[in-house]
């Protein structure tokens, strides 16, 4: 018996196919682009191809993230706060507070023992604090996303950003570069805005260790260290927190399936 | 040397006005900011100059405004865009007592005496979504350039509903519109109605006095200039001869003048 996550973001799509003993046998991860439906096809197929599998070998799927309405093959849907709640206690069994921060929202979770959810917070007015936020600095700088972690991670001396607005933020880094400022400096001025205001976000559900950091911002390593440091204490990621809410949706499909709620899923052939 | 020139360097836009003891306008310029924004007051007041066919030696004064109105190196003295833009706005509708400015960073709602002074004000500077980036940006997503706005939300038929308040997320709800076959036109009408609900509540802050007018480079944007009117309950004028851009720089040059007499009055020319 096997199931499914799939959680699609904001900016991408992940997917993961879970087995009994709650061990994950395959990852799938695309773009979500403006079909999201497609998306979370897309990633799912690539799981299924991971872990070796076929689409009817799966008794049951939950998705979750902003587009998991439109998600055509799926069982039921779940919230991505408790998805990512659940995630991450199964990836760190003593995790108190989550910070997740994603593509175009970041969210504060204070859960509880079994991975409920006690308390939360996110941005859903403003990208500032986001990854989106590092996305207008890639843009700006003309740097790949990937590359402006370990950039950053060469500055010793980083620009202090003075606007909160993600709009803005692309005329201030060309600013400081105009001043003479290097472009470690500067990546590394966009990184210590981003985490000084989700750990905010965070401290406003409350600090509690262990601090799990879960998304797609957590593959970043100076992101990972500067949220540590603001926190004040080493977060707990690892190689799968980019998965953390598809992880979590996944755990909610046994919920599911060892309650007895069989699928009503229709699988294509 | 009876000549002023007037420097608004801003966030988008650079305008400079040369104007006559009369405030007459002889010459004007406007360029992209950029970034180096010394430059920039130097290339625009150079442009100006040859518009009004003068010489640096027949301007006496040089004031600066806008946001960076202190990194002008020529000026001889930097004023607040408030006080430019009130003192160019009564110059022009000496009747109006509310002034809304509009820029691409900053909107700026005042409100004055009937000299022209300012008594009290709000902006809007923190986010996107409440200043002309949100439309500049709207534009960039439809594939348009930002001298469209004002023709595109003209030609509205049925405006579509802009809910997201921050601009990046604005992005998924326009390309939304667009897959849902929204017109351009109406997309665009639809972010600059979203911008006038915001701008007006700035208006409302100061306790606004009738009669409005709409200055700044959002100014030609007829729609805005319409709705604002219909959402405060009186219209709005804006400057004549689609000047609204330069009030800045107008203003400037204005205030340049004051500075400029006193200064004569003070070491009278040699007979």
């Amino acid at each position: 018996m096997l199931v499914a996550g799939v959680d699609v973001g904001s900016t991408q799509t992940k997917a993961v196919i879970m087995d009994r003993d709650q061990e994950i046998l395959g990852h799938g991860l695309c773009p979500t682009g403006a079909r999201l439906d497609e998306a979370g096809q897309t990633a799912f197929t690539l799981a299924l191809d991971e872990a070796g599998v076929t689409e009817s070998d799966i008794d049951y799927v939950v998705g979750t993230g902003y587009g998991r309405f439109r998600i055509t093959f799926g069982d039921v849907q779940v919230t991505e706060i408790s998805c990512h709640a659940r995630g991450a206690v199964h990836l760190f069994p003593n995790t108190h507070s989550v910070l997740d921060i994603g593509g175009q929202d970041t969210k504060a979770i204070k859960v509880g023992a079994d991975g409920q959810v006690i308390d939360f917070n996110m941005n859903d007015k403003c990208a500032a604090g986001t990854g989106r936020f590092l996305g207008a600095a890639s843009e700006a700088l003309e740097v790949p996303l990937g590359e402006l972690g370990p950039l950053a991670l060469g500055s010793k001396n980083p620009v202090k950003m003075t606007t909160t607005c993600t709009v803005f933020a692309e005329s201030e880094i060309l600013g400081w570069l105009a001043k003479g400022r290097r472009v470690e400096d500067v990546v590394l001025g966009v990184h210590v805005a981003i985490a000084s205001r989700s750990v905010t976000l965070l401290r406003r559900v409350g600090v509690e260790p262990e601090v799990t950091f879960t998304g797609g911002v957590t593959r970043n390593s100076a992101m990972v260290e500067l949220v540590s440091e603001q926190v004040g204490e080493r977060v707990n990621t690892s190689e799968e927190s980019h998965y953390c809410g598809a992880i979590g949706a996944a755990i909610f499909a046994w919920d599911r399936v060892l309650a007895g709620h069989p699928s009503e899923r229709r699988t294509s052939v | 040397m009876s000549l002023t020139a007037g420097i608004d360097l801003g966030s988008s836009f650079t305008k400079v006005v040369i104007a006559d003891g009369a405030g007459e306008i002889l010459g004007m310029a406007r360029r992209p900011t950029g970034f180096h924004f010394a430059a920039a007051a130097q290339k625009a007041l150079d442009e100006a100059m040859a518009d009004a066919g003068v010489e640096r030696g027949d301007i006496g004064y040089i004031a600066s405004t806008g946001f960076g109105r202190y990194t002008a190196e020529i000026h001889d003295l930097a004023i607040t865009e408030l006080t430019c833009h009130a003192f160019a706005t009564h110059r022009w509708l000496p009747e109006v007592r509310t002034v809304l400015d509009a820029g691409a960073q900053t909107v700026k709602a005042l409100r004055m005496d009937e000299v022209g002074r300012v008594v009290a004000f709000r902006l809007n500077d923190k986010c996107a979504a409440g200043a002309g980036a949100f439309l500049q940006k709207t534009v960039k997503y439809l594939g348009y350039h930002e001298t469209d706005i004002a023709p595109l939300s003209a030609a509205a038929v049925n405006p579509v509903t802009v809910s997201s308040v921050c601009t990046v997320f604005a992005e998924s709800e326009i390309i939304n519109h667009l897959a849902d076959d929204q017109s351009v036109e109406n997309v665009c009408a639809g972010a600059v109605i979203a911008l006038t609900g915001r701008a007006a509540q700035l208006v409302k802050r100061v306790k606004a006095e009738p009669p409005f007018a709409l200055t700044g480079g959002l100014s030609s944007v007829d729609l805005l200039r319409d709705r604002l009117g219909e959402l405060l309950g009186s219209p709005f004028a804006t400057p004549p001869d689609e000047l609204g851009a330069y009030a800045g720089a107008y203003g400037a040059s204005l205030l340049a003048h004051q500075r400029l007499q006193k200064r004569t009055e003070l070491s009278p020319v040699p007979a």
